[in-house]
């Protein structure tokens, strides 16, 4: 009937804009809740969120070996061209040839983080670091290479 | 005691034994107007501290705290900065009526200061028909705000003001309704009749149902008629850049921004003078001492604590809910607003005739 659906329609109304302020009147009084960080004057003991995307690194182990086949799905991945792998051929112990990398190219000028790169790397060799102080004086100085200097891959990775 | 009524009282004496009594009224009214003038700046400054405070706290941020202790002087800061910037007016824009329509803004909101009580015996002018001249001159609002969109000559400002004008339009009915409802259980227009008539219990409590659904209307035709979220379709940022003061820079945008505030305030004001009493401290029926204990308080302070609470609500609405589409706007107004306030006038008169009423 029509008057009963009005009076509903009111009903629901009214409950649900109570709900809303309800919500707003917690955050209201309870202080705790607030997530702005005052930045340049907490510099030291910010706290960023678990999920923050910085830029892209690719972590070592102290052997200075990383997980990175260069497979090249990553580069695959990026819509803007932001990461080149260049590609070497190892010679094994056993005269066999083996792909690896030489240089994994990571332009940060270009990077959005939207971490395509990192859900497609199928052996977990890169991640997203959490830094986000980038700026520089030279433009040149935001084109990265990822591996370290002479780092191999790691034992078993395939 | 040091009531407003009293210092008032003392200089109206002064003055009529130190001039003859022509000159002691005009410099009545010159302190009059230069009081108002104050309370205006002072409202601007602390409201629209306020708003950004209640606002980021609402919104899990911490809001202005670098300027002065804690962020208090950030308003005033923001004023100094309007003050020196430049009031560009635009080729194409009428330039009479572009200049004129801030100041229409602001003269309304004088001129809406007149019948408020502040504190007990201290009232600029207690007419007979306080209620309908309030109602009568907050109408006004809507000339100047057609006025800047119209000379603006930028179709941003034209259709927020045209928005504006439909939407205050509306809802001065179910506003007027709501307060209709007051006016029948007191049986006056009369500021200082519907203050006294709550003198054993504000109209909030006294009247039952009615009076609440009443005072809930009230206060959401009032947000609409100021113009503020979630009814700000006026200025809307995401449509219309800025609404009808799109053009509008410098003081002149100041004074815009300053007269919403400063409705607010006197909306509020007349919702806490006929649903709360207005100065009238907190009584319950025949409890002399608790009656007596309340009136200790003074009635300015019951009178702005009440008007704040209310500023606060309207604030608590502009920061929870989204804003509504035009054709949801009228909606809300013609299907729902108008309908339950008509009725509810109705079930409020017959209350009063057959005093049902505490």
């Amino acid at each position: 009937m029509f008057i009963t659906k009005y009076i509903k329609d009111v009903w629901g109304a009214v409950r649900s804009l109570a709900t809303g302020m309800r919500r707003t009147m917690y955050y209201f009084t309870h202080h705790k809740e607030i997530i702005t960080q005052q930045y340049p004057d907490n510099r030291d003991t910010l706290v960023l969120p678990e999920r923050f995307k910085g830029e892209v690194v690719m972590p070592h182990d102290e052997n200075n070996e990383h997980r990175c086949t260069g497979c090249t799905a990553c580069e695959l991945a990026c819509p803007n061209g932001t990461i080149k792998v260049i590609t070497k051929f190892d010679i094994s112990p056993e005269g066999k040839k083996k792909k690896a990398i030489d240089k994994l190219v990571y332009h940060l000028e270009l990077c959005t983080m939207c971490n395509l790169c990192i859900e497609a790397c199928p052996s977990d060799a890169i991640k997203m670091a959490q830094t986000f102080e980038h700026s520089v004086f030279d433009r040149n100085e935001l084109t990265k290479i990822l591996n370290n200097p002479g780092s191999k891959i790691m034992e078993g990775v395939e | 005691m040091w009531s407003f009524s009293h210092i008032a009282d003392e200089i109206n004496e002064w003055l009529n034994k130190t001039f003859n009594p022509t000159l002691a009224l005009t410099i009545e009214m010159v302190i009059a107007g230069v009081a108002v003038i104050g309370l205006f700046a002072t409202l601007g400054l602390v409201l629209v501290l306020m708003e950004r405070k209640v606002s980021a706290w609402m919104q899990i941020r911490l809001g202005p705290n670098r300027v002065g202790p804690k962020g208090m002087l950030q308003s005033l800061a923001d004023t100094l900065k309007l003050l020196v910037k430049e009031g560009l007016t635009p080729n194409g824009a009428d330039k009479l009526l572009f200049n004129l329509a801030p100041f229409i803004a602001m003269i309304v909101a004088m001129l809406l200061m007149a019948p408020i009580a502040f504190a007990k015996d201290f009232q600029l002018w207690d007419l007979n028909i306080g209620i309908l001249y309030v109602s009568a001159v907050s109408s006004i609002m809507v000339i100047s705000i057609l006025m800047a969109g119209w000379s603006s000559n930028n179709k941003y400002s034209l259709m927020g003001a045209m928005r504006s004008g439909a939407q205050i339009v509306s809802y001065e009915l179910s506003a007027g309704l709501s307060v209709l409802s007051i006016v029948v259980l007191t049986g006056s227009l009369q500021v200082s009749d519907i203050i006294q008539s709550q003198a054993d219990g504000w109209w909030i409590f006294k009247g039952h149902i009615p009076v609440v659904v009443a005072f809930i209307t009230f206060i959401i035709a009032v947000t609409a008629e100021t113009n503020r979220a979630p009814f700000d379709l006026a200025e809307a940022e995401s449509e219309l850049t800025a609404g009808f003061h799109t053009e509008y820079s410098g003081m002149k945008f100041a004074l815009f921004f300053l007269a919403e505030y400063v409705n607010v305030f006197i909306v509020c004001a007349i919702g806490a003078t006929l649903f709360l009493g207005g100065w009238m401290p907190f009584h319950i029926g025949n409890w002399q001492g608790f009656n007596h204990v309340m009136d200790f308080i003074p009635s300015s302070i019951w009178f702005f604590g009440k008007t704040f609470f209310l500023i606060f609500v309207i604030m608590w609405f502009r920061w929870t809910f989204p804003r509504l589409r035009i054709d949801q706007l009228l909606n809300l107004e013609w299907k729902y607003l108008l309908p339950i306030s008509m009725v509810n006038l109705l079930v409020t008169t017959a209350m009063a005739i057959l005093g049902w009423h505490f």
